[in-house]
């Protein structure tokens, strides 16, 4: 399978099962594309016909260019069969060690967005605090569940982890106890608002955290209006001065300015080019997950808008760079050398089996998404995974788990999506949010021809 | 060749052979928590044989 695109002036061509990445000239771009469904005469006659007034475009060329063109499927690199996909359902029956853990120290807020999927850090339940013994517990749980796996990963989520900081503090203390007599190492993530940072916080986080979220929406106004306080003010002059302190601090350690996009600011790119101006460099923005009938929920109509902003971060995002201000985004981070295998590649995200989330009372669930969902309680950090038939349900998520994603170009990139997305959008977990599929189809061409892009440089 | 510049990439299908050692980061694990995908992943054999 191959997938043909023109975008920022490149004829880009991806062959969807070698992983491979042409960047061709319009001429190879028509060819490659009428080759698997005309013969090759057929073909010459129509090219000679549209580009024969150029000088460079002659039958001996255009022959030289079928000859290109069969090297190259000949080495695996064109139209490249799908050998993965009786792999696939080997993965019903791997052995899965849990790597990760997202942590819901606290299931409360200082802080009342109006969109936040876990209404208001309380996840439509109680709110609670993590107590140290769970916490200490669920690191025990990783630890004797994670096999032969080096790195285990633990994310301090909520609600809002730093209202429950000095348990989060003292979880990590015993996560570097346990490092000493495991063959272990833990990295650890807090996902914050900013509003309780001090320095505390950040001379502690940036000596043991590996990665830090920190979100901000972007433009004082957009983020105002959906991120207050629980007495009803913005919260942006409050966190961005204390974010811009962190990152400083932060040094050259991992770090992620992270923003949700609704209908309400659909020209998401000023926001992210705000968080930019406001030095931060590495950036994240994404599309806010919600019920259709929420008034800031994206429609139908944005989707033509939102195309086009991917197309024009994109291509600033080039320009700064080659002005020396570069930034990233996260969903443009994409190593063509150094990216997932195969097995990652439909596997997938791992929830439900790799990854879980665990509530302040020790209950697991696939992930965060589904916390509080009764029908994906999967068991406890004492007695381990008891629903196994929920888990095997996650287990077969994968990237030929759906009829719909058959023929889709992207699969091997999203590897079938986010379960989430899909159980919210369609009942199902295997279902197919195709709002959020279009979306990331258009990221991964704005990304993959950055790639193009800056291998032209080179 | 003349009208076709390939870009390096890793090849998925070798990858049968070498990839699935599991050591990777889980996708959601890091920035986006809604919306994730694989591909920004990193390889952390790759990672670490730089």
């Amino acid at each position: 399978m191959i997938h043909c695109y023109k975008l920022n002036g490149y004829n880009i061509v991806l062959d969807v099962f070698s992983g491979s990445v042409h960047a061709v000239d319009e001429v190879a771009y028509d060819a490659i594309e009428m080759y698997e469904n005309s013969d090759k005469e057929t073909i010459i006659t129509y090219l000679l016909d549209k580009y024969g007034e150029k000088d460079d475009v002659t039958r001996e060329d255009l022959e030289e260019l079928f000859d290109d063109i069969e090297t190259l499927k000949e080495s695996g690199k064109l139209f490249a069969p799908d050998v993965y996909e009786g792999r696939a359902f080997d993965l019903k029956n791997r052995n899965t060690v849990i790597k990760a853990l997202c942590l819901h120290v606290a299931h409360t807020c200082n802080l009342n967005c109006e969109y936040c999927f876990a209404s208001q850090g309380k996840y439509h339940g109680d709110r609670a605090l993590m107590s140290l013994e769970v916490g200490k517990r669920a690191l025990d749980f990783l630890v004797e569940n994670s096999g032969t796996r080096t790195n285990l990963e633990v994310d301090f989520f909520g609600g809002e982890p730093l209202m429950n900081w000095d348990v989060v503090k003292d979880i990590v203390k015993y996560g570097r106890e346990l490092e000493k007599t495991h063959k272990k190492k833990f990295r650890f993530t807090l996902t914050t608002n900013g509003v309780l940072l001090n320095d505390d916080v950040i001379d502690f986080a940036n000596k043991e955290m590996h990665n830090v979220v920190l979100s901000l929406d972007g433009r004082r106004e957009v983020h105002d209006h959906l991120r207050k306080t629980v007495n009803g003010k913005g919260s942006y002059d409050t966190i961005v001065p204390k974010f811009q302190h962190f990152v400083e601090r932060r040094g050259d350690q991992g770090y992620y300015m992270r923003g949700t996009f609704t209908h309400n600011n659909v020209d998401f790119t000023n926001d992210i080019f705000h968080m930019a101006d406001l030095g931060f460099t590495e950036l994240s923005m994404e599309p806010v997950v919600c019920k259709p009938d929420d008034p800031y929920a994206l429609t139908e109509e944005d989707l033509p808008v939102l195309f086009e902003q991917y197309e024009i971060l994109a291509k600033e995002m080039l320009k700064r760079e080659k002005e020396g201000k570069g930034f990233t985004f996260y969903h443009y981070m994409i190593d063509l050398k150094g990216g997932p295998c195969i097995y990652k590649r439909i596997s997938g995200c791992g929830s439900g089996t790799e990854y879980m989330a665990v509530t302040p009372w020790g209950e697991l669930f696939p992930c965060h998404q589904f916390v509080g969902d009764e029908k994906y309680s999967l068991g406890n950090i004492w007695d381990g995974v008891k629903n196994k038939e929920a888990q095997q349900e996650f287990k077969l998520c994968n990237a030929y788990a759906r009829e719909e994603c058959r023929d889709c170009w992207a699969k091997l990139y999203c590897s079938g999506g986010c379960a989430a997305n899909s159980y919210h959008a369609t009942g199902s977990i295997t279902g197919v949010y195709e709002y959020g599929c279009k979306l990331f189809r258009k990221r991964m061409e704005c990304a993959i021809m950055m790639q193009v892009d800056k291998a032209q440089e080179r | 060749m003349k009208r076709i510049q390939t870009i390096e990439t890793r090849d998925l299908k070798k990858s049968t052979q070498t990839g699935g050692c599991g050591e990777c980061q889980t996708s959601c694990q890091s920035a986006c928590k809604t919306s994730c995908g694989v591909a920004n992943q990193q390889c952390e054999k790759c990672v670490s044989e730089k």
